[in-house]
């Protein structure tokens, strides 16, 4: 584990990918960069419903934003030269970088930045940032490279927001299945089910790729896969799902194994609107009778990272919570006595039947048994969670894994489809989202952390661990793929 | 090679529809009512499946206009009979319609699929052929021998192991000990890409050709050794042709006739393990297809890859059925016998 940390805080700190400086070789400026894939998109526009695939292969690489979360989780401008916001903070002027065209060879223009927030606001549009974008009143373009974006309320996240939205030229026609965007790397090909190869823009307004080629390949099954890396069919694995096939990896000099830091949470989430989960002493109570250390171990052997509350380590305002409500039966039996459970009490688990989540619900079943609490395993498919769950709110408690970056603002939403409902929390996160300046942002957030670890809000059972495993030649990825992201364009391999 | 008397078959009755004319309409409506009969079977199987489609095209965070959008958008809204009058509709005009998820035209996409898809059978299909005929007549012709026997053996295994096992352990050897060819995967380029789509191919078709060959091969060896033990056999060798002669000119034909309605299957059967195939390889096919549709209630996928299945499984029965009246006349009035 300290390896591990080691390496975690490093990348953290140095905010650049590990294994570039660990390695200094001369490299092929014109190499195609072969990058293994599960995750194949299932079309090319983020606002359709395509899938975290496109994150994965577009975002920072072929399609810029405004500005752009790198992958050590902090916001950067790309796109903006300088912006600044009214003392009111509803008016944010911004100012495009000159000498930007897209791949069509059109130069950028505010209008086109107009098209493409409009594109994600759009009814039809299914991104899931929409609801965060929902203060935008109006967008006025005053000249080709000035946006002016007003807004209902302060909303200190734009800048993050609007990292998620692809610059598209406003010409562009069928970017489902085609593209125009500002970066690094055009669309070359594109074969459905198979893969996706992007190669060098020539024409790009700032440093250009470090190789020339990158083809995606998409892979159906995980074993195929990591199969592919071990007869040289592909450079980089991007997210090693199964901590088995790293037996194959680590050890071996032909490869590097890189842990970085995921944003993705396995949480056992109860029902806080039904009974007895309304009651923060139950849901105190079964999370200190969750050996969690035990539960990752299990799952991912010396890879992952506990966690005490939802934020993970690369959100700003994460602070080391893992000690409230720390492993400890007896103290779990005493709050169960005392929320009027002595003799425990039933519930049902709907358990998404995909991994890790069967295993995981046998291990609490395993647990709380400990305890005097009976889990009903309930087996259901992704999609009935969808409806039963998220739609309907029909359950007692369920797991999933939750896989956005500064996603604790859903605790301020009652609405959700956990049911938590703490009126300071929600001023908080409101409050958190009018600030006036970063540090109160993160002030308040960190705040609202704090109260949800206390209250037990969820059960957050751990860190999914982000692995990414590379051919020893090819360094220079990004480790954490935060956001699903996958920078390809650092990427260098030596020949 | 002149034998004293000429095989005799049956004169086709002039003054009536020929027999195997009137065979081919027959089988023709049966196809089409087996047709029509799968498409509701698959209408109403994927309805009966819990969540609502909608929900592919959504995540969490979505908003109820956003779900209420996508409803709309897939028809999950529409009553169950305007479902179906539009899925049969649809059909008739040979329109699949198109992906909920990927937006794509589902015929093109089984087009695109098809291009991996029916390669991998054919060239399965082909080497099984190849591994069962003369190993299977081998077998039944010297049963008394020691080889004849292993083979024998050899096949039962071949029957008894799962075919992703067999692929599993081709890869092993081939690809990640030996290193000679890749381990999956299909070229970005596809066929333009001869070489290397050929290679990536050779793993999944031996694959499919060992497993089918084996269970083909007990098929040829009993078809065999019914031959061997016939009277037509023993009176063609009476009249003093030579065994090789009278098992090639008599055995045959005769023989081929319960070997073709199994080629007929174990072709359907190729064709449906290509699914498990293109799994354990990572092949851009049809069956890799169906699998993520079917993950992502992506319905017109589903529906368009199971249609197009169906359709081909009963042409290739249809077929073998009448190659069967073709080789054996005395079948051709006959209708029941594998409609």
């Amino acid at each position: 584990m300290t390896t591990k940390t080691i390496l975690l805080a490093a990348t953290l700190l140095a905010g650049v990918a590990l294994p570039a400086a660990a390695f200094a070789q001369d490299f092929n400026p014109d190499a195609t960069i072969r990058i293994g894939s599960l995750y194949e998109p299932q079309n090319l526009d983020n606002t359709a419903g395509a899938g975290q695939g496109i994150n994965e292969a577009f975002n920072g690489n072929v399609y810029e934003a405004l500005f752009q979360l790198t992958d050590a989780g902090s916001v950067e401008p790309k796109l903006v030269e300088s912006y600044e916001a009214s003392e009111d903070g509803l008016t944010y002027t911004f100012t495009l970088k000159a000498g930007v065209t897209f791949h069509s060879g059109e130069p950028l223009t505010a209008a086109d930045v107009k098209y493409s927030i409009e594109r994600v606001t759009a009814e039809q549009s299914k991104s899931s940032r929409k609801r965060s974008l929902s203060t935008i009143t109006g967008i006025e373009t005053p000249d080709d490279r000035t946006l002016v974006i007003t807004l209902s309320a302060r909303s200190i996240s734009l800048p993050y927001n609007l990292s998620y939205v692809w610059v598209v030229n406003d010409a562009a026609t069928d970017i489902t299945a085609a593209e125009d965007g500002t970066g690094p790397y055009s669309l070359a090909e594109w074969r459905r089910g198979s893969a996706l190869a992007l190669e060098r823009f020539d024409g790009y307004w700032g440093e250009p790729a470090s190789n020339g080629e990158v083809i995606y390949t998409y892979f159906t099954d995980a074993t195929a896969l990591n199969n592919a890396l071990l007869t040289n069919a592909v450079d980089i694995i991007t997210s090693v799902q199964s901590p088995d096939s790293l037996a194959q990896f680590s050890g071996n000099p032909a490869f590097t194994v890189t842990e970085g830091a995921s944003t993705t949470k396995e949480l056992l989430a109860y029902n806080d609107r039904v009974a007895p989960f309304d009651n923060v002493q139950v849901r105190k109570a079964l999370a200190r009778a969750t050996d969690k250390a035990r539960l990752l171990n299990s799952i991912w052997g010396d890879y992952g990272t506990l966690i005490g509350s939802f934020v993970p380590p690369t959100d700003p305002w994460y602070v080391d919570l893992t000690g409230v409500d720390a492993y400890d039966v007896d103290s779990a039996k005493a709050l169960l006595a005392e929320a009027g459970y002595a003799d425990g009490f039933e519930f049902t688990l709907d358990t998404p039947d995909y991994d890790p989540h069967p295993i995981v619900a046998q291990f609490l079943q395993a647990e709380y048994a400990k305890i005097g609490v009976t889990v009903n395993i309930n087996v259901i498919t992704a999609n009935e969670w969808y409806t039963k769950i998220y739609q309907e709110r029909n359950f007692e408690a369920t797991l999933q894994e939750h896989v956005n970056h500064r996603d604790i603002v859903f605790y301020g939403n009652p609405d959700f489809y956990w049911g938590y409902n703490n009126p300071e929390v929600v001023k908080l996160i409101a409050d958190a989202e009018a600030a006036g300046s970063e540090a109160e942002q993160v002030e308040k957030l960190t705040q609202a952390n704090r109260i949800i670890a206390d209250d037990a809000a969820g059960n957050w059972l751990y860190l999914y661990p982000q692995i990414v495993v590379s051919a020893a030649n090819v360094t220079g990825y990004p480790v954490n793929g935060l956001n699903s992201q996958f920078f390809a364009y650092d990427i260098e391999k030596a020949e | 090679m002149a034998l004293p008397f000429r095989p005799g078959y049956s004169v086709p009755d002039k003054a009536r529809i020929p027999p195997i004319l009137a065979y081919t309409i027959r089988r023709t409506l049966i196809l089409i009512a087996s047709l029509f009969i799968a498409a509701v079977v698959l209408f109403v199987l994927l309805r009966l499946l819990p969540g609502d489609p909608a929900n592919a095209l959504l995540g969490v965070g979505a908003t109820e206009q956003q779900i209420a959008a996508a409803r709309a958008q897939v028809g999950s809204d529409q009553p169950l009979y305007v479902q179906f009058a539009a899925f049969i509709g649809n059909l008739a005009r040979l329109d699949l319609g198109t992906s909920f998820v990927s937006r794509a035209s589902v015929l093109t996409e089984i087009g695109n699929r098809m291009a991996v898809t029916l390669p991998l059978t054919l060239f399965g299909f082909v080497l099984a052929v190849l591994l069962a005929l003369p190993l299977g007549i081998l077998a039944a012709v010297r049963s008394d021998k020691w080889y004849g026997t292993a083979i024998s053996v050899v096949s039962q295994l071949g029957i008894a192991i799962p075919v992703f096992w067999v692929g599993i352990l081709l890869v092993t050897l081939f690809a990640i000990n030996l290193r000679w060819l890749p381990s999956g995967g299909f070229p970005l380029r596809g066929w333009r890409n001869f070489g290397e789509a050929a290679t990536g191919m050779i793993l999944p078709s031996l694959t499919i050709g060992l497993v089918m060959g084996a269970s083909l091969l007990r098929y040829v060896r009993a078809a065999t050794l019914d031959v061997l033990g016939s009277d037509y056999l023993r009176t063609a060798r009476a009249l003093g042709a030579s065994f090789p002669e009278a098992l090639v000119r008599h055995g045959l034909r005769n023989g081929s006739v319960p070997v073709i309605s199994i080629l007929g299957i174990e072709l359907a059967s190729t064709f449906l393990g290509a699914v498990v195939i293109e799994r354990v390889f990572s092949l851009p096919g049809l069956g890799s297809m169906l699998l993520l549709a079917i993950q992502q209630r992506d319905y017109p996928n589903v529906q368009g890859v199971l249609f197009v299945s169906t359709l081909l499984v009963l042409i290739i029965g249809f077929a073998a059925d009448i190659a069967q009246r073709f080789i054996d006349p005395r079948l051709r009035g006959r209708v029941s016998a594998a409609a």
